[in-house]
């Protein structure tokens, strides 16, 4: 069955990046700008896969993971950040958060679709 | 599954074929290592093998040949080495598919599968001169909900050659506090050797976290579980399908090491209570004797729990008696059939490791000497099989193993002429027929001329003897020409702690464990004085002989009034014992005698009492032997 992942960034060209990546390896892509639009694309439908920036306006990754987390049906979803922070602090706290792991800008195609597969299973 | 009933006809019988080629192949490349065909032909039957067995529904025989296709396809290409534990492991492997293949439990492939790993890291370590890594894996419990999964590290580690991967359930919290959405599970795992950190890192992506390397084993030193505990108890269905086998549910894997180590601590705690009873009683404080008395009874538990722990059922060497039936089978070119009769009867682990070669070797003779060719049983209208039983029943506080052939029985004749040339008998002796037939035990009864191939590899008659003796057993040797002979090894049912009755004789103390006691009584007057004659008590109508301890003991001194017989029993037969006086019962913890001692045939160890003096053992079987001997001497 094909997955679903939602990438969230507020850079137009990262997301467009990451979707086209995604897309040529099968994968179905929901794209959001800021955290508070992810949560409410994940509470109309639950993706498989979400790829979240820390960084945006609004509401930022780690507050986005924290709401996500609070819905019930958020269990099982693997979280993995995509970001340009690599202070361990931050890391740290989206783990605490729910995350389940961590990749750093830039980034390429293949270890991005490499990861997003192992997540996959 | 692939339901087709001629498809899975068609399957067995092609799976038979190939064990059989299998087993074959195996034992042929025992003693011709380097053989490229044989090597090739193993490969080829294993492959096979595991892929029909995957085609046709028998996913659990496929994953376990994989390993064993994997090794052979090393020593194929040269990087692992043909080594007599390799082919031994095999073999077993050959066994436990027979097993899978006619429904049996998957479960004794676990450990098949770990020694075989353990054998090819030993094999690659020795090779590139580096040990494996053990490495520990826990997730952290929310790992699933998060959508982590597990699954997928295993797999890589899997992909980066890990054996032994095996599940650590020691965390599981108990079922009223389980979420099934926390993962409580940690694994464990081998790492060959030349694993970089970097390989390693990419396996554990996002969850470096979960990743302990280990200590590095000890080379060579298979490390065993220190825990292993299973969730599930066996279901009704499972628990009426056969005897009672424990399973992993609830099952605690302990070094037999420690164990030993156990028993020696109740030992030592049995004697310092009998001290502590002593010093009680004496005090005749009641306080102090309550107490006493309270942990008399623990001792006691902790003694039977504890002796019950090292208990062994039979079933736990059968397996290798199976094999070697098989394996005589075709050596000699004769159908054997093995019968196995209660091998859920239970002995102390270290008599069961001890009888092992014992009675193989008695079953190495029973095919090669007792068995007759199919061709001579038809002949004497038997059935072309020979049967070999091996039968294992509580008698007391006992256990007696027969090990039965239907062949031709021994030749009392021959082996009275063997036994006279010798050396063994005079010319002249009568033996009973069964003190007769137990000159093949005798060292130096077997010859050069008489040893084949088969039976004279490994210990002899006289070892087994040794052996049997040592665990302080009796082996007592039946026969009947034409029909066959059983061999019967009467056994203790553990060595270490025994019931006594503590007796006194010429002031000194003695044991006599409980178990072989049949009962006690006065020592009719008329019979006190000694050298009166027969020697021989009437109990409940039978002569029994008796033997004054006294005497025996070389004691001076005229015993008191009321001296008492104790009549103790080995196998049949009965011997009565004269003592001063009976004290009463005691638990014995046997302390080997000397070497020095070793020879003399009263005492079978010694024991410390309360007080801290040494209270010798008596020898039942031996004293009972003797007794009727002299009975017997007197009666010609």
């Amino acid at each position: 069955m094909q997955k679903t992942i939602l990438v969230v960034d507020d850079s137009p060209s990262v997301r467009r990046m990451v979707s086209m990546t995604l897309k040529g390896a099968g994968f179905a892509v929901v794209e959001a700008d800021d955290g508070r639009a992810a949560l409410a694309a994940a509470e109309r439908s639950l993706p498989d896969i979400i790829i979240t920036d820390q960084n945006m306006p609004n509401l930022d990754g780690i507050g986005f993971i924290k709401a996500f987390r609070a819905l019930p049906q958020s269990a099982g979803v693997p979280v993995i950040f995509l970001s340009t922070e690599t202070e361990d602090a931050i890391k740290a706290q989206a783990r605490a958060v729910g995350a389940i792991g961590w990749m750093t800008k830039p980034f390429n195609d293949e270890k991005l679709l490499s990861v997003v597969k192992r997540v996959a299973g | 599954m692939i339901d087709d009933p001629e498809g899975q006809a068609l399957f067995e019988a092609e799976a038979r074929q190939l064990t059989e080629s299998l087993e074959a192949g195996l034992l042929a490349l025992r003693s011709a290592t380097g053989d490229r065909a044989l090597i090739d032909g193993v490969f080829r039957d294993l492959h096979t093998l595991k892929g029909t067995g995957g085609m046709f529904g028998h996913a659990a025989l496929a994953a376990f040949l994989h390993d064993f296709e994997t090794a052979f396809e090393a020593v194929r290409d040269g990087s692992l080495e043909v080594s007599g534990p390799l082919i031994e492991l095999s073999l077993k492997a050959h066994d436990h598919v027979l097993s899978l293949l006619a429904g049996g439990s998957p479960e004794p492939g676990e450990q098949l599968l770990a020694d075989l790993g353990a054998l090819r890291r030993a094999g690659t370590a020795a090779a590139e001169g580096a040990a494996p890594r053990r490495i520990r894996i826990r997730f952290a419990p929310d790992t699933l909900s998060l959508g982590g999964v597990p699954g997928i590290v295993l797999d890589g580690l899997r992909e980066l050659g890990a054996t032994a991967i095996r599940p650590l359930i020691g965390d599981l919290p108990p079922p009223a506090a389980l979420d099934p959405a926390e993962l409580h599970i940690a694994w464990e795992a081998e790492l060959p050797a030349g694993i970089g950190d970097a390989e390693l890192a990419e396996v554990f992506l996002f969850h470096e976290e979960a990743l302990e390397i280990l200590a590095d084993p000890a080379p060579g030193a298979a490390q065993p579980p220190a825990e292993e505990t299973g969730a599930a108890p066996p279901s009704a269905a499972e628990a009426a399908a056969g005897p009672p086998r424990p399973r992993d549910g609830a099952m605690m894997r302990v070094s037999a090491e420690r164990l030993d180590e156990m028993m020696d601590r109740v030992g030592e705690l049995v004697i310092a209570e009998a001290r502590l009873a002593d010093l009680a009683a004496r005090s005749g404080d009641p306080q102090l004797v309550a107490v006493a008395e309270e942990i008399q009874r623990l001792a006691t538990g902790m003694r039977d729990t504890t002796m019950s722990i090292r208990m062994t059922p039979i079933a736990s060497i059968i397996g290798r008696f199976r094999r070697l039936v098989h394996d005589l089978s075709q050596a000699l070119g004769k159908e054997i059939e093995l019968r196995v009769e209660g091998e859920e009867t239970e002995l102390d682990k270290t008599v069961i490791e001890m009888l092992a070669d014992p009675i193989m070797h008695l079953m190495r003779n029973a095919a090669d000497h007792g068995l007759e060719s199919a061709e001579e049983r038809r002949a004497m209208g038997k059935p072309g099989t020979g049967t070999i039983t091996v039968r294992a029943q509580y008698s007391g506080a006992e256990v007696l193993i027969s090990l039965i052939d239907d062949g031709r029985g021994l030749d009392a004749a021959r082996i009275r002429a063997r036994g006279i040339e010798r050396g063994l008998i005079g010319p002249e002796e009568e033996l009973a027929q069964g003190d007769l037939l137990k000159l093949i035990l005798e060292p130096g009864f077997s010859t050069a001329a008489q040893v084949t191939e088969l039976s004279g590899r490994g210990v002899g008659m006289d070892v087994v003897k040794r052996t049997i003796e040592q665990l302080r057993g009796s082996i007592e040797i039946s026969s009947e020409p034409g029909h066959g002979a059983a061999i019967h090894l009467r056994l203790p049912l553990t060595l270490a702690i025994i019931d006594g009755l503590l007796v006194e004789v010429a002031g000194e103390r003695y044991t006599i464990p409980l178990a072989a006691v049949e009962h006690i009584i006065e020592l009719p007057a008329e019979k006190a004085e000694a050298g009166a004659a027969p020697q021989l008590l009437n109990i409940r109508g039978k002569l029994v002989p008796f033997l004054r301890l006294r005497q025996l003991f070389r004691s001076d001194g005229a015993a008191g009034p009321h001296q008492k017989v104790v009549v103790v029993m080995s196998g049949e037969l009965r011997v009565g014992l004269t003592v001063d006086q009976i004290i009463g019962s005691s638990q014995t913890v046997i302390k080997q005698l000397s070497p020095l001692h070793a020879t003399q045939k009263t005492f079978s160890g010694a024991t410390i009492l309360g007080d801290g003096t040494v209270a010798l053992i008596l020898d039942v079987p031996q004293l009972v032997a003797f007794g009727q001997a002299r009975e017997e001497r007197e009666a010609a």
